[in-house]
């Protein structure tokens, strides 16, 4: 309790204090009991799934001090090879496996561009960006679906395939950047890189290995994804990485890299999420949901910067 | 051996290059690249520069911004407002085309100085303070057009984008207007030099008195101001506005050209003729591969390529293998 | 090699560094340094800007590599090529800014890249072990959970020797630790060095602090323009010797002076000053001050680095933001913390860092030099080129500047002529009061003679100056009056007969003398 609400944690809980505010006075506001059911905390959970392992995946990269913006194509890029390769007979294992590999060596590349040669992230995952979604659009330039049995087999599942995805991501999260030396190291390298060199940290490994990470987040979120449109999609996850950045930012993590937490981006998440909920169930036309999310990322990043100059003045 | 290092190392040669060969395939490939007829010209060339109008005329605000050291990523998002506030001002108080472009223009403007408030005075990293509007953006354009594709009849309007004047399109037209505007202000005031300085070291840039605040709001607006024009001839061309897909990635291909054309992300000297030919570049290397029988989708893998080949070719480290590997060959 | 082993571990140094060369662009940084540390010896290096000390330490610490001369470390010649190296050999080095993560907490930061691992899992309870163990060295007992950055700087500067000192390490390098501490976090940290040096590890300390130097030196070592000017036991070298070692005078001149240095007159108000600065100061930064200068005066600001003098400087142009005072150049108010109302109102200010406060590197020789007066007019009201080009040459001539065109990019000249580069930008500009801080350093014998003129040329002209060096002769002699700093509080001033170098030097000394005496 103490750690709690000791300094490093007061941010945290303060925005988990919104996700359940916000979730109070949505409820309120509708005086409408079908608010406070099951249904509309799983539909939360469930269709924000595949964007809360993107987030998670961004939340690597940014706590190292960089940016990751092919994320969405990736996304998109998996579900069509998926369903390509499931309609030539592959089995399942070997598309996953396919998958995560192809977005691990993506990753690596980048990263390896990054650490090695100076580059700006933007701008070389810029390239990542649209080197996935031009070679998803080259193998397939529509929709197509899935009808292997395993994957439709999933909607009988005890746990849906986006939680589930979720649920792993979260854990396999905590455990690199909490209980690992990679994690730490990321941590060091976001909050100096100069400070992380001079203490003779692995900076250029620990570089290539987060945009190796994210983009793995990426492909596993784009398996997660076929399983639940049952179906690749050329034109899926488009602008999805910059949701991802704001879930990120809204959750507390700073952009210069080195504070933040995964906890907090999937807070980050649950408040975009609730957003949109709120908005479907009042009936209120969708563009505000874009306004919203604007808008709270304004209010979030001046405080964070309100915090930033107080921290600095001390 | 050593002069071809220092060609290597030259920031202007290698746009261009890209550029003459790209049209040279154009026109070995295009069976009309140039042509004049009813006294107006005509073919593929005349193509690239119609239809990358739009990202130019970005170009021109993001190599200001760029320069400063910023960056501005909701140029597509501004021209989406733009666009959906011209065809509002049009159909719903059928307002004149001037009317409706001083709209488009000035809400642009409004939009600029939103970013470059949050910039210079709140001092946020440039990244995030456009990322905001970049999110909300659309949400606001579908605020004007009520979440509808507005479609609209005016003729004196969409001449902006696709009519002609002495033979050249009006789109041609407005980016030669604005570059010219854009170079003389910045050439004939004290800008060019304040911006340069800033983008190089903003904190000598201070010491010696150059108003560092208020320059940087002023390349914001001067980019919304872009973003705005650019939304008003997308609007024009398609006599609709779309809120969702003007101008959509735009920004990626804005910053792609300014890069291309040999500015440094991280700010300093800057060129808009460059700029331009950077977006020409983007443009034709698209018509290009539209025009042969390569599939339109390789475009992006192709963008993809340059986008790295032209960091690659800034960054000093990679510069510095590159000449010793030169060296190192007998 | 050519010494033979000695047998007695007593007589050979832990640290021997000889004949170390090092050569920059334009500068010998380092012509020919013998450095000595022994086992249990705290070794202070001294020097003035420009001497050679960061750059000694920076060859032992693997920042740079030598271009001559020999290291070797307990016997073994040593060639670190980086801190990581330095580090593997034994070497630790603090540095002035905390090279932490200020983010992480303190128990991170001391074991981070070292973490004992269980089944894959960081042991987080070793680690806490491992750091309290690490602290307990120091005698400190923190929280080791909490963040870095909740603790002062003090504090952050014990974790990062306790990080140094958690590694195999036998030689401590302290690079101006205290330049941020109060005195009781001076005493603690101190406490903890004489307990190391009782340990037997070798400890090279550098600071501006005289007093601290006495306090917790054994030797000092003396650089001045990149050669060695000798080694004492601090025991047996006085306070007005090391200084004037370090300024190259003669000590034995200094001793009767001292005796007869007159008290400084009290701060007199100068007949219609232009420049009026009133109780002018900043937190942890300047106490209080009073400055007039007159027109066509030179205002000399004395003192040794981390006197208050650049910190007056930067508050009286404006570019840190005084808590308290007010400053009025010919009758104009200048608003606190904004330079271009210093500069609207006609002041200039050279800064004493030209590569982050100085030059433009990417922009011409004409573009730097026309900059301020670009400014001043507006940004509507641009200069013409042949006006700007008409400037550019005639200042190129006055100030002989060696650069083949205008068009030249600033960054390919020498660190001189960048240097007449930003005067002239200010002389462009036309102000009625210039800062020079610092205007001479790191340029060559040549290009000092012709700044010292120009200073004396532009007082004639009727300016006014604010004039900083650390070569104490330059300020005395260009200057009308000279006010004294030290420990970022105004002593009083020089003036008259009494405005001499041994005047200066000797009122610095006793300065901190009372200091470490009360």
């Amino acid at each position: 309790m103490r750690r709690l609400l000791g300094p490093r944690m007061l941010p945290l809980a303060a925005t988990g204090l919104v996700v359940v505010l916000l979730y109070l006075a949505a409820g309120a506001k509708f005086h409408d009991s079908n608010w406070f059911t099951y249904r509309v905390l799983r539909d939360l959970v469930v269709n924000n799934g595949v964007l809360g392992v993107l987030a998670i995946g961004m939340t690597f990269v940014i706590l190292s001090g960089g940016i990751d913006l092919s994320i969405g194509s990736t996304v998109a890029f998996v579900g069509i090879l998926s369903a390509t390769l499931l309609g030539q007979g592959w089995s399942p294992p070997a598309v996953i496996t396919l998958s995560l590999v192809c977005g691990v060596a993506l990753g690596a590349l980048m990263g390896w561009l990054v650490a090695s040669f100076d580059l700006p992230p933007f701008m070389v995952t810029l390239g990542g960006m649209f080197l996935m979604r031009g070679v998803t659009l080259l193998i397939n330039d529509s929709q197509i679906a899935i009808t292997h049995p395993t994957y439709l087999a999933s909607g009988k599942w005890p746990i849906h395939p986006a939680a589930g995805a979720w649920l792993i991501a979260l854990v396999v999260a905590l455990y690199l950047l909490h209980y690992t030396r990679f994690g730490r190291n990321i941590y060091a390298v976001g909050g100096s890189e100069q400070s992380a060199l001079l203490m003779g940290l692995p900076v250029w490994r620990t570089k290539v290995a987060v945009y190796a990470c994210c983009s793995l987040f990426a492909a596993f979120a784009g398996v997660a994804q076929s399983f639940v449109s049952l179906s690749g999609d050329s034109t899926q996850g488009v602008a999805q990485e910059m949701d991802a950045i704001a879930a990120v930012v809204i959750g507390g993590t700073l952009l210069t890299g080195g504070r933040g937490y995964v906890a907090g981006t999937v807070l980050g998440v649950l408040i975009l999420g609730l957003i949109q909920s709120a908005i479907i169930f009042a009936n209120i036309n969708s563009w505000w949901t874009r306004i919203g999310i604007g808008l709270l990322l304004l209010i979030f990043v001046l405080l964070q910067r309100a915090i930033q100059q107080r921290v600095d003045r001390q | 051996m050593a002069s071809l290092g220092r060609i290597v190392s030259s920031r202007h040669f290698w746009p261009l290059l890209v550029f003459v060969l790209t049209l040279l395939l154009l026109r070995h490939l295009s069976t009309d690249f140039f042509s004049i007829s009813d006294g107006r010209v005509y073919g593929s060339l005349v193509d690239v520069f119609v239809r990358g109008s739009q990202v130019m005329l970005l170009a021109l605000g993001m190599t200001l911004v760029i320069a400063t050291g910023g960056i501005d990523l909701s140029v597509g998002a501004v021209m989406a407002i733009s666009g959906a506030m011209s065809a509002w001002l049009l159909t719903a108080h059928e307002a004149s085309a001037g009317v409706a472009i001083a709209g488009g223009l000035g809400v642009g403007a409004v939009c600029g100085l939103w970013n470059g408030a949050l910039v210079a005075w709140f001092g946020l990293q440039p990244i995030i303070a456009t990322l905001i509007l970049m999110t909300a953006g659309r949400g606001i354009a579908q605020l004007i057009t009520d979440g509808t594709i507005i479609t609209f009849h005016h003729a004196a309007f969409e001449a902006l984008g696709k009519g002609y004047a002495l033979g050249v399109p009006i789109s041609v037209w407005l980016v030669l207007g604005m570059l010219l505007v854009i170079g003389a202000v910045v050439d004939w005031t004290n800008l060019r030099l304040s911006i340069e300085s800033i983008g190089s070291n903003a904190t000598a840039s201070r010491v010696a008195g150059v108003p560092v605040a208020r320059v940087r709001l002023l390349v914001y607006v001067v980019s919304g101001l872009c973003a705005g024009l650019a939304g008003l001839i997308n609007a024009a061309n398609i006599a609709a506005a779309d809120a969702n897909n003007a101008g959509l990635y735009l920004e990626l291909d804005a910053i792609l050209a300014v890069v291309i054309g040999g500015a440094a992300l991280s700010g300093g000297r800057f060129s808009l003729t460059g700029a331009l030919v950077g977006a020409l570049v983007v443009q034709g290397l698209t018509t290009t591969i539209l025009t042969s029988d390569v599939s339109v989708h390789a475009t992006r893998v192709v963008k993809a390529v340059v986008v790295v080949l032209v960091c690659l070719l800034q960054s000093p480290a990679f510069r510095a293998r590159l000449q010793r590997m030169i060296r190192r060959r007998p | 090699m050519a010494q033979p082993p000695q047998p007695s571990p007593e007589s050979t140094p832990l640290l021997s560094m000889t004949g170390i060369v090092k050569q920059f662009p334009g500068v010998r940084a380092l012509d020919g340094v013998d450095f000595q540390v022994r086992r249990g010896e705290i070794h202070s290096l001294m020097g003035q800007n420009g001497a050679g000390k960061s750059t000694l330490l920076k060859v032992l610490t693997g920042v740079y590599t030598r271009d001559a001369g020999q290291m070797l470390l307990d016997g073994r010649v040593i060639s670190p090529r980086s801190p990581l190296e330095a580090q593997g050999e034994g070497i630790s080095t603090v540095y002035q800014e905390v090279n932490l993560i200020p983010d992480l907490s303190v128990a991170e930061n001391i074991v981070l890249g070292r973490q004992t691992q269980r089944f894959g899992f960081i042991d987080w309870r070793a680690a806490r072990r491992q750091a309290d163990a690490a602290l307990a060295r120091l005698d400190l007992q923190l929280d080791v959970s909490a963040s870095l950055n909740s603790y002062s700087i003090a504090i952050q500067q014990m974790v990062a020797i306790a990080r140094a000192l958690d590694e195999e390490c036998s030689l401590l390098v302290l690079d101006e630790p205290t330049s941020s501490l109060d005195q009781q976090e001076v005493a603690r940290l101190f406490g903890v060095l004489r307990r190391l040096r009782d340990d037997g590890l070798g400890i090279v300390f550098v600071t501006h602090f005289l007093d601290q130097v006495y306090q917790i030196s054994d030797t000092i070592t003396v650089l001045r323009n990149g050669r060695l000017v000798g080694e004492w036991p601090a025991a047996e070298f006085s306070r007005i010797e090391l200084i004037a070692r370090m300024l190259g005078r003669d000590p034995a001149s200094l001793t009767e002076a001292e005796a007869g240095a007159a008290p400084p007159s009290p701060v007199a108000a100068a007949e219609a000053a232009r420049l009026v600065a009133h109780q002018l100061g900043r937190r942890g930064q300047l106490q209080p001050v009073d400055v007039e200068v007159g027109a066509g005066e030179v205002l000399g600001l004395g003192g040794l680095l981390g006197s208050g003098r650049t910190e007056l400087a930067r508050l009286l142009f404006g570019l840190d933001r005084a808590d308290s005072g007010r400053v009025e150049l010919a009758g104009r108010a200048v608003r606190r913390g904004q330079p271009r109302s210093a500069i609207a109102a006609g002041m200039g200010y050279s800064s004493e860092d030209r590569k982050v406060e100085g030059i433009i590197p990417e922009l011409s020789v004409r573009e730097n030099l026309i900059l301020a007066l670009a400014s001043k007019r507006g940004l509507w009201r641009r200069l013409g080129r042949a006006a700007q080009e008409a400037l550019a040459d005639r200042y190129i001539q006055a100030l002989g500047i060696a650069t083949p065109d205008a068009e030249k990019r600033i960054s390919e000249l020498s660190g001189g002529n960048q240097q007449k580069v930003l005067l002239a930008r200010w002389l462009a500009a036309e102000p009625s009061l210039l800062i020079l801080d610092e205007p001479t350093r790191g340029i060559d014998v040549g290009a000092k003679a012709e700044i010292m003129a120009l200073v004396a040329d532009l007082k004639a002209r009727g300016m006014s100056v604010v004039f900083i060096s650390s070569e104490l002769e330059e300020v005395v002699r260009s200057s009308d009056r000279i006010m004294v700093l030290c420990d970022r509080a105004a002593l009083g001033e020089l003036r008259g007969e009494s405005k001499t170098e041994q005047a200066m030097l000797a009122r610095i000394a006793s300065a901190h003398q009372e200091v470490s005496g009360g």
